[in-house]
């Protein structure tokens, strides 16, 4: 593999590595494992916890997408490694 | 207009336009029959991709499971839509990038080896098998119960429709017609969701009335009240109610992600865009169309709840008033009483219904001091929950008959999604990749085809004589696409040194292991009488339910793939420089060629 290539593989490889942290943090931390803490605090009429599990981890799924569709296109064209 | 003329035309309608799509868009040649020709939008991807996923089992069972678990049923909200970050991030641009059609070709080329790519087809074939034998029971049930006519005879129809535009388009037939399919259930799902939502709490957008006060003018929260309501009949608490234990609930979530990322008709979605790129934002797409469905759900679930209990509770509970009266109860009641999916006996003999939770002790002896004789709900299965909502909340004729035609278009699309997954890895990894590689395109397309109709005819005789299989099916199919298929494509991408032997061992120790866990716990192949442990919380491993052992298979996957590499020869040169080739997107279009 050459410079670039590592280089290019190597920032893929935190990009990913953060997304999946906040992954597992809005649904198994938040939704499962701290969820009766989380409780205590009320959005509405729902617990945050309650929230997280049934909603907001979908939120933020969608969000952890957009963002690595959106740096992974700007990492291919910065290492210029992106399709003509 | 009367229910089922209507329910007659609405179905009708849809169906002329799926198989009027699918004779338009039919395809020509391998590559449009496999892939759809990589001419596929990544928005229009998507929605094909969100209604291949979203199977029966999302569209009519989930709000139930919601319902009456509650907190519990996060697991398959969050389970059935994180598996896309997975999907997203680890695996589609590389597959994508690899460029060809099926999962096994890339287990065979990646791993260099025919004995790879066999195990894989086998593992692939047993979980989409699985998955559809499901589909085509719910298609049979479907179309029994609105067209009235017997189950048989329904599933024969189901088969027909599924036959004629699977078989006949292809992917690019079953691309454009899964879009049709995803606008008919998506509209089916949100609309009464609507109307119930705003009935309730006055919030239209049922996201937000799952959180609002109710419109009653008192100022309680839905979700209060929900609680109030449950736990005044000795029911647990809707909102903390837990399934299995905590870890449980950890394991099944995660065994549902990694199955949603390691089910092959998914994965197959994203060899079909033109570019690397694409398959980045079709993840991201399909789980936009996803989450309509998915964060509605929850509402939905809830309020049915509330709904069904204030039906039948309809005054202070311990009061004779506040039951009931038998002779007095809805349509929608009778409705469902006559398909034998609710019962009411009258154990008390005092003609009201009393609806409690007999297990919970404490509540129990207070009601026997009211002169309760056990609950006489003696049945109320929750798969009729998403189809009778409508009715509990006295919505039009038409929303009721587009709820049928939700339905029904939901079993469809994903079991044609399915069989083409079966029928790729037949026709193609099996016949043209191992068996005859000098087999012509015309040929392969032909034996795509009959392989098709062959696993119609397999998933249509299970359909007719079920082995008990209803309940077991889809957590199977999930378990052993997460403990074979998704590690070693993952390893295949993110570690150059896991090599041939490893990935074979991985596969059938990782799907060995969770079949052995189901089937020891639910009956060989779910034949009731055969499981040697019981399908009992005493006997399970750490209390992780058999649904939710795929999640243990893959890392038992993971483990010996890895350690089998360690101890045998690393892959050879040109496999580790093929492995740095899909890692970065240049050059995609020239992988295509076949």
């Amino acid at each position: 593999m050459n410079k670039t290539a590592e280089q290019y593989w190597k920032a893929n490889i935190r990009l990913v590595s953060i997304l999946l942290v906040i992954w597992f943090i809005c649904s198994f931390l938040f939704g499962i494992i701290l969820v009766e803490p989380l409780n205590t605090i009320k959005i509405g009429g729902l617990g945050l916890g309650f929230w997280f599990a049934q909603n907001g981890s979908i939120y933020t799924f969608l969000v952890l997408i957009y963002v690595y569709a959106k740096r992974m296109n700007a990492l291919d064209v910065e290492f210029d490694v992106h399709e003509d | 207009m009367d229910l089922q003329t209507l329910t007659y035309i609405v179905v009708g309608f849809t169906f002329a336009l799926y198989i009027g799509i699918a004779f338009w868009a039919r395809a020509g040649t391998t590559g449009e029959f496999y892939a759809a020709g990589r001419g596929v939008h990544p928005i229009a991807n998507g929605m094909a991709t969100a209604a291949d996923w979203m199977s029966a089992a999302s569209f009519i069972s989930m709000a139930g499971l919601i319902a009456f678990n509650g907190y519990g049923a996060s697991v398959f909200l969050m389970g059935w839509t994180g598996g896309y970050v997975l999907l997203a991030l680890l695996l589609a641009p590389y597959l994508r990038k690899f460029g060809k059609f099926t999962v096994p070709e890339f287990i065979g080329d990646r791993y260099y080896s025919r004995t790879a790519r066999i195990v894989a087809v086998i593992c692939l074939i047993l979980a989409s098998v699985t998955y559809v034998i499901g589909q085509m029971k719910g298609i049979g049930v479907a179309f029994s119960r609105f067209l009235q006519i017997d189950y048989d005879t329904g599933l024969f129809i189901g088969m027909g429709i599924v036959f004629i535009y699977a078989v006949m388009g292809g992917m690019k037939g079953i691309t454009y017609t899964q879009i049709a399919q995803y606008c008919v259930l998506i509209f089916a799902y949100t609309v009464p969701a609507i109307f119930i939502s705003m009935n309730l709490t006055g919030n239209p957008v049922p996201q937000l009335g799952l959180g609002s006060t109710m419109a009653d003018g008192s100022g309680t929260f839905m979700m209060d009240r929900l609680d109030q309501v449950v736990t005044d009949l000795g029911f647990k608490e809707y909102s903390t109610q837990v399934m299995g234990s905590k870890l449980n609930m950890f394991v099944y979530t995660l065994s549902l992600m990694i199955g949603t990322a390691g089910l092959p008709h998914v994965i197959i979605r994203f060899f079909t865009v033109p570019k690397v790129k694409d398959a980045r934002s079709s993840a991201g797409w399909a789980l936009v169309f996803i989450a309509i469905l998915y964060t509605t759900a929850p509402a939905v679930g809830s309020m049915a709840r509330l709904n069904l209990m204030n039906t039948i509770q309809v005054g202070d509970v311990g009061t004779v008033e506040g039951n009931l009266a038998y002779a007095d109860r809805p349509q929608w009641f009778k409705n469902w009483e006559q398909t034998g999916l609710l019962k009411y006996e009258d154990k008390n003999g005092d003609g009201r219904i009393q609806y409690y939770n007999e297990k919970n002790a404490e509540f129990a002896a207070k009601a026997e001091a009211w002169g309760w004789k056990g609950n006489e709900m003696t049945k109320v299965d929750r798969d009729i929950m998403v189809l009778a909502n409508p009715e509990i909340a006295n919505l039009p004729n038409w929303v009721i008959a587009l709820v049928v035609a939700g339905g029904l278009a939901a079993a469809l699309s994903t079991a044609a999604g399915l069989l083409l997954a079966i029928s790729s890895s037949i026709s193609h990894d099996l016949l043209k990749g191992v068996f005859m590689p000098d087999i012509s395109e015309k040929n392969e397309l032909m034996a795509g085809r009959i392989a098709m109709a062959g696993a119609i005819g397999v998933a249509g005789y299970f359909g007719l004589h079920p082995p008990d299989f209803a309940a077991g099916t889809v957590a199977i199919a999930f378990g052993l696409a997460a403990s074979s298929i998704f590690p070693v494509l993952m390893m295949g991408i993110f570690n150059k040194k896991v090599n041939r032997a490893g990935a074979i061992w991985g596969m059938s120790s990782g799907i060995g292991v969770t079949m052995l866990y189901v089937f020891q716990h639910k009956g060989i192949m779910f034949i009731p009488g055969t499981s040697f442990l019981g399908d009992m919380g005493a006997n399970w491993f750490m209390g992780i339910s058999p649904n939710a052992f795929g999640a243990v298979g893959a890392l038992v996957n993971f483990a010996v793939a890895i350690t089998v590499s360690k101890m045998t020869a690393p892959p050879p040169d040109h496999i580790q420089h093929l492995v740095e080739d899909i890692r970065v997107p240049k050059g995609a279009g020239a992988a295509t060629d076949h």
